[in-house]
C-alpha cells in the first residue's frame, strides 16, 4: 500500500510540476470557461430568482466541457517520447499511476472552479439561499466524478485515432446520473426549494463506484496493445 | 519455425517457437533462442526484420502471438521487471524536466529514494548531474545518455537497448559501447538492436542476424558485408 501511495506521489508531483512549467491544461481550461461565461451572460439576462434556477445547468455544463480540455491532455504528456512505455516497463502499479492523474486532474479542474466561480456570481447576481457549504460537497464529488471517469475514458481513447472525439463520447453518456445530481444539488442549495442531501448521496455512491471500478479495471487499460 | 542455441552456460532467456503478427503481418515467424547470461548480444538485420519487436516482447511490451519467452526461469516476464532494464528508439524522457528530475522520477518507480544513487547513475552515463536544462534542450547522444541511465538506473540484470547509437556521433558511441561492455563484464546480459553494427565490432560476444522475422544465424565475428 506505502508502495503506492509513494509512486502515486511521485507521478502527481511530477504531474503538478510539468503543468506549472507548461501551464496547457489551466490555460486551455480557463478561457474555455471565461468564454462560456460570457457567451451564456450576452445570450441570458435572468433575474436573481431565474439566475438560481439555472445556475446550476450552467455551471456545470461550462465545468464539463473545460474539463474535457484537460482531460484530453491528461496522457498527451506521456505519449510523447513515449514515456508511458519507461512506466509499463516498471514494477510500479497501474492503478498508482491512475490515482496520481486522476488527483492531477482533481486539483486542475477544482482550481479552474475556484477561478470561475466568483465570475459566476458576479455575472448572474447568485446567492444561496440554502446551505452553502453544501457547495462545496457538491463541488468536490462532482468533479471526482467528472475526472475519475474523464482519466479512464482519455487512457482507454488513448491508442485511438480520433482520441479527443472518442473521449467526450464514452464519457459523457456515463456521467449523466453525476450530472443530474451535480445540477439538482446545485439548484436545490441555490434555491432552498427542497434538499440536497439526496443528490449528495447519489454523488458519493457514484464515486465510490466508478473509483473503484476504474482502479480495478485500468491495468488492463494500460497495457492494452 | 528456427531453432538457434549458441548458449554455453545456463541460458538466461530461453525464445521458444516466437510469433508476433500484427493484424495479417508477421513481425516475428517462429523464432526459437536461447541466451547465456553475461553476454553482450549485438541484434543486427535490415528494418522491418523484426528486432524492435524481439525487444518489445523481452521487455514484456506486447505479448506474443504464440510461443513463450522464459526469462530468468520464469515465464511470467512481469514479475522479473525489476531485473530487466529497457531502453527504446524514443527517450522515454520527460521533454520538459532536466535530466535529474527525470531520473528521480523514474527511481522512485522501482522504490528507489536515495538521490545520489541518481546522480552516480548520471555519472556513470557521462552527465554532468548538476545539468539543469530540460532534457528537451539535450543533444541528440545527450539523450541517448541519459536515456540509458533511465533504463540502468535500477542496475537490472538484463539491458534491452534499440538503437542506443542512432543519431550519436563516434566519440559519444565509443564511450557507450566502452560503458556496455564494463556492464557485460560486470556480468550483465545485454541486447543491443543496432543499424551500426561496427560500433560494436569489439564489444559484442555474438551478432545475433535477424531478416523477415527470424533468426537467420548467430556468429562471433560481424560479417564483413555488413562493416560499412
Amino acid at each position: 500500500m506505502s508502495a503506492i501511495t509513494n509512486i502515486a506521489r511521485a507521478s502527481l508531483s511530477k504531474d503538478l510540476r510539468l503543468e506549472w512549467r507548461s501551464k496547457d491544461a489551466i490555460n486551455s481550461m480557463l478561457f474555455f470557461a471565461l468564454l462560456v461565461v460570457v457567451i451564456f451572460s450576452f445570450s441570458f439576462d435572468p433575474t436573481a430568482e431565474e439566475s438560481r434556477r439555472i445556475a446550476g445547468g450552467l455551471v456545470w455544463v461550462a465545468f464539463l466541457f473545460a474539463a474535457v480540455v484537460a482531460l484530453n491532455q491528461t496522457w498527451a504528456r506521456e505519449l510523447r517520447n513515449q514515456v508511458l512505455d519507461a512506466y509499463r516497463v516498471s514494477p510500479a502499479p497501474a492503478n498508482a499511476l491512475f490515482l496520481a492523474k486522476a488527483l492531477g486532474n482533481f486539483i486542475f479542474v477544482m482550481v479552474l472552479e475556484a477561478f470561475m466561480t466568483p465570475l459566476f456570481i458576479v455575472f448572474y447576481n447568485l446567492r444561496a439561499l440554502g446551505p452553502a457549504y453544501q457547495l462545496l460537497i457538491v463541488a468536490g464529488l462532482g468533479t471526482w466524478a467528472l475526472v475519475v471517469n474523464g482519466t479512464f475514458f482519455a487512457a482507454m481513447s488513448l491508442r485511438t485515432r480520433s482520441r479527443e472525439i472518442m473521449m467526450p463520447l464514452l464519457l459523457f453518456p456515463i456521467s449523466i446520473p453525476a450530472l443530474l445530481a451535480m445540477v439538482q444539488g446545485t439548484t436545490a442549495i441555490l434555491t432552498a426549494d427542497f434538499s440536497a442531501k439526496f443528490w449528495i448521496v447519489l454523488l458519493t455512491a457514484y464515486d465510490v463506484v466508478f473509483t473503484t471500478a476504474c482502479l480495478l479495471l485500468f491495468d488492463a487499460v494500460l497495457n492494452a496493445e | 519455425m528456427n531453432h538457434v542455441s549458441h548458449a554455453a552456460a545456463t541460458p538466461v532467456i530461453v525464445i521458444n517457437d516466437l510469433v508476433k503478427q500484427f493484424d495479417r503481418f508477421a513481425a516475428l515467424r517462429g523464432v526459437s533462442a536461447d541466451f547465456a547470461a553475461g553476454r553482450l548480444y549485438a541484434i543486427v538485420g535490415e528494418n522491418g526484420a523484426g528486432k524492435t519487436t524481439l525487444l518489445r516482447l523481452l521487455a514484456g511490451l506486447t505479448q506474443p502471438t504464440r510461443g513463450t519467452i522464459s526469462m530468468l526461469g520464469t515465464t511470467d516476464l512481469r514479475s522479473i521487471c525489476r531485473q530487466v532494464g529497457y531502453m527504446a528508439h524514443p527517450s522515454l524522457l520527460y521533454d520538459e524536466m532536466g535530466g535529474m528530475e527525470n531520473l528521480r522520477y523514474f527511481a522512485r518507480l522501482y522504490g528507489i529514494q536515495d538521490d545520489e544513487h541518481c546522480t552516480r547513475t548520471i555519472a556513470t552515463v557521462g552527465l554532468d548531474p548538476t545539468l539543469s536544462r530540460p532534457v528537451g534542450q539535450y543533444s541528440q547522444g545527450m539523450r541517448q545518455r541519459m536515456s540509458l541511465a533511465r533504463a540502468m538506473i535500477h542496475n537490472p540484470e538484463i539491458l534491452l537497448l534499440d538503437e542506443p547509437f542512432s543519431n550519436v556521433d563516434n566519440p559519444s558511441a565509443g564511450q557507450m559501447t566502452h560503458l556496455l561492455t564494463e556492464l557485460r563484464d560486470a556480468g550483465k546480459t545485454i541486447f543491443v538492436v543496432t543499424h551500426q553494427a561496427s560500433q560494436l565490432e569489439h564489444a559484442a560476444d555474438e551478432f545475433v542476424h535477424m531478416e523477415a522475422g527470424l533468426i537467420t544465424r548467430r556468429t562471433r565475428e560481424l560479417m564483413p558485408t555488413e562493416t560499412p
